[in-house]
């Protein structure tokens, strides 16, 4: 009986999770240029129009130009920093570990309106680059976490170990600390690179008025009315996430990286 | 290798990048955000410096007062919503095996890393005459034709349950996860069912963790930007949604970022509440 009740729940909540997502598949795969479902007729024509429409291909390449950078921007500030906090005791370098979480506690529209008076203020507005530098902060939290759950689960006398044998702290940090944080500094770059692409609030204050990316472009579109590319697209964007994050689960520990920490089932 | 204080300039060295990117690009922004919102409006560019109290005089109307009331409103069901689903699920989920879990949070990551403008559009669609939820009914004969579903409340409020389920779940799993499973042995034997066990246990020795879900899930929700624009009407609209109107469409940007100021100190004095909780959970 409760074990029907609770079969029933989980599958009351994977519906309520997948519909809009099936709907949306559904839609993506009409023949003609319609808003219906279930879908008439089957045509893939609006996947190839991701990338063969110069307007979206020009958004893709617009969204994947700003994540991949400004992605390992975020990394490049998280791995000193989680570095910094793990070898030294120093309780006041904290600050930076809150000022690095706080953009991503905040509502995202603050943290989008302070940069767009910045941009604006230092005349830099609506250059490509500040769409970088703003993400690269704006997501520096994920591989900071993740980055500090991996220096946290090193076991300190394998470092020390390799002190007594002699290894200066270069060393100590290429050949023992890297090797073992490397899962947990690529899933710290997989998440923000995943979250940089489906970004929307940051990338609009900062570069909307100049250029598109897809997020953008599909809200752009959605005020003008109605095209199957857009349903393609979004069905992209889950197919993707689901790949990156399952490839995380599958090389890594997921259920660690969310916090599963200590818990030995 | 054992932990040790900075001592020369080169201990120091790997704090400066970090250092630097965040007080630039974070501190300075947000100062210059403050600063904004003291300025005047300037209908050619972005703002005039000057010192008014204007912007912040404005949020005496009748007008602020009920949008940010709804955003309250709002923001307090999404969360109440969120817990009373996430709580319950989260802690049957973390009794399934690990490779169940793992799935499951492939699954809710991958939701929760989606657009709010892709969450937005699929909602519409879920919702709307010709392709929406209501043409199954009339398939089922539940229904004579089908119906519009928004712009409504309940697609809002949908919508934003949707966006906020996955952080929930993913803000209470560590918390359940450790749970001590001692705990519902004891009770178990002492022969509670199943459910009692998880109301008369497990809720109260996790109170602590639910009150600090709650205020985090309200904080997420208070931050929801397009949802109330693309599901609802203007009524439907939050403070963020006038944020973000104000600083773009209308251009008065020092307008915009009183507001701002007024909604981090709201999320900054509830982050704080939750910090607090957390304490207090880990001291005792």
């Amino acid at each position: 009986m409760s074990t029907l009740l609770r079969r029933l729940f989980f599958v009351a909540v994977a519906l309520f999770l997948a519909a809009p997502l099936i709907v949306v598949a559904g839609v993506s795969v009409n023949q003609r240029q319609e808003l219906t479902f279930p879908p008439r007729g089957f045509s893939a024509a609006w996947y190839a129009q991701i990338f063969t429409d110069p307007e979206w291909r020009a958004a893709l390449i617009h969204s994947v130009t700003l994540a991949v950078p400004s992605a390992a921007i975020a990394v490049a500030i998280a791995l000193p920093l989680s570095w910094f906090l793990w070898r030294r005791v120093a309780p006041w370098a904290n600050v930076f570990r809150i000022l690095g979480i706080a953009p991503f506690i905040l509502p995202p529209v603050i943290t989008a309106l302070g940069f767009l008076s910045f941009w604006a203020t230092v005349g830099l507005f609506g250059q490509f680059f500040t769409a970088i530098i703003s993400h690269a902060i704006f997501f520096v939290t994920l591989p900071l976490v993740t980055l500090s759950l991996g220096f946290a689960s090193i076991d300190r006398s394998l470092v020390e170990a390799a002190a007594t044998m002699g290894a200066d702290d270069r060393t100590v940090a290429r050949t023992v600390v890297l090797p073992l944080i490397l899962p947990y500094l690529v899933s710290g770059y997989a998440f923000a690179f995943v979250l940089s692409l489906n970004e929307y609030i940051v990338a609009y204050m900062t570069i909307g008025f100049t250029t598109e990316t897809l997020p953008i472009k599909i809200f752009n579109a959605l005020r003008y009315g109605y095209t199957p590319t857009m349903a393609s697209v979004s069905v992209f964007f889950v197919a993707l996430a689901a790949l990156v994050f399952g490839l995380i689960a599958a090389f890594g520990d997921i259920r660690r990286l969310l916090g599963a920490m200590g818990s030995d089932r | 290798m054992r932990r040790e204080p900075p001592k020369t300039a080169a201990d120091y060295a790997p704090l400066a990048f970090p250092a630097l990117m965040l007080t630039l690009f974070f501190v300075v922004p947000f100062s210059i955000m403050i600063a904004v919102s003291f300025f005047r409006r300037d209908p050619a560019g972005f703002y005039k410096p000057d010192f008014v109290l204007d912007n912040y005089a404005r949020f005496l109307t009748a007008f602020f007062g009920s949008v940010l009331g709804f955003s309250l409103m709002l923001a307090v069901l999404v969360a109440l919503c969120c817990v009373a689903i996430g709580f319950p699920f989260t802690y049957l989920l973390t009794r399934c095996a690990r490779r169940v879990q793992t799935v499951w949070l492939v699954c809710l990551l991958s939701v929760l890393s989606l657009s709010e403008v892709i969450i937005g559009f699929s909602w519409s669609t879920l919702f709307s005459r010709t392709a929406g939820i209501t043409n199954i009914f009339v398939a089922l004969g539940l229904m004579d034709e089908p119906v519009a579903l928004l712009p409504s409340f309940g697609a809002v409020l949908t919508g934003m349950v949707y966006q906020a389920l996955p952080y929930t779940i993913l803000v209470l799993y560590p918390a359940l996860v450790r749970l001590d499973p001692t705990l519902l042995e004891a009770a178990r034997t002492l022969g509670a069912s199943p459910v009692r066990a998880f109301f008369n246990v497990v809720v109260p020795a996790l109170r602590n963790s639910i009150v600090a879900t709650l205020i985090m899930v309200f904080v997420f929700a208070l931050g929801s930007y397009l949802l109330p624009q693309i599901l609802g009407r203007p009524q439907h609209w939050t403070l963020s949604v006038l944020i973000t109107d104000q600083a773009i469409y209308q251009s008065n940007m020092p307008f915009a970022a009183a507001m701002a100021v007024f909604l981090v100190l709201i999320s900054l004095a509830l982050v704080g509440l939750t910090l607090l909780i957390g304490r207090r959970e880990e001291a005792s």
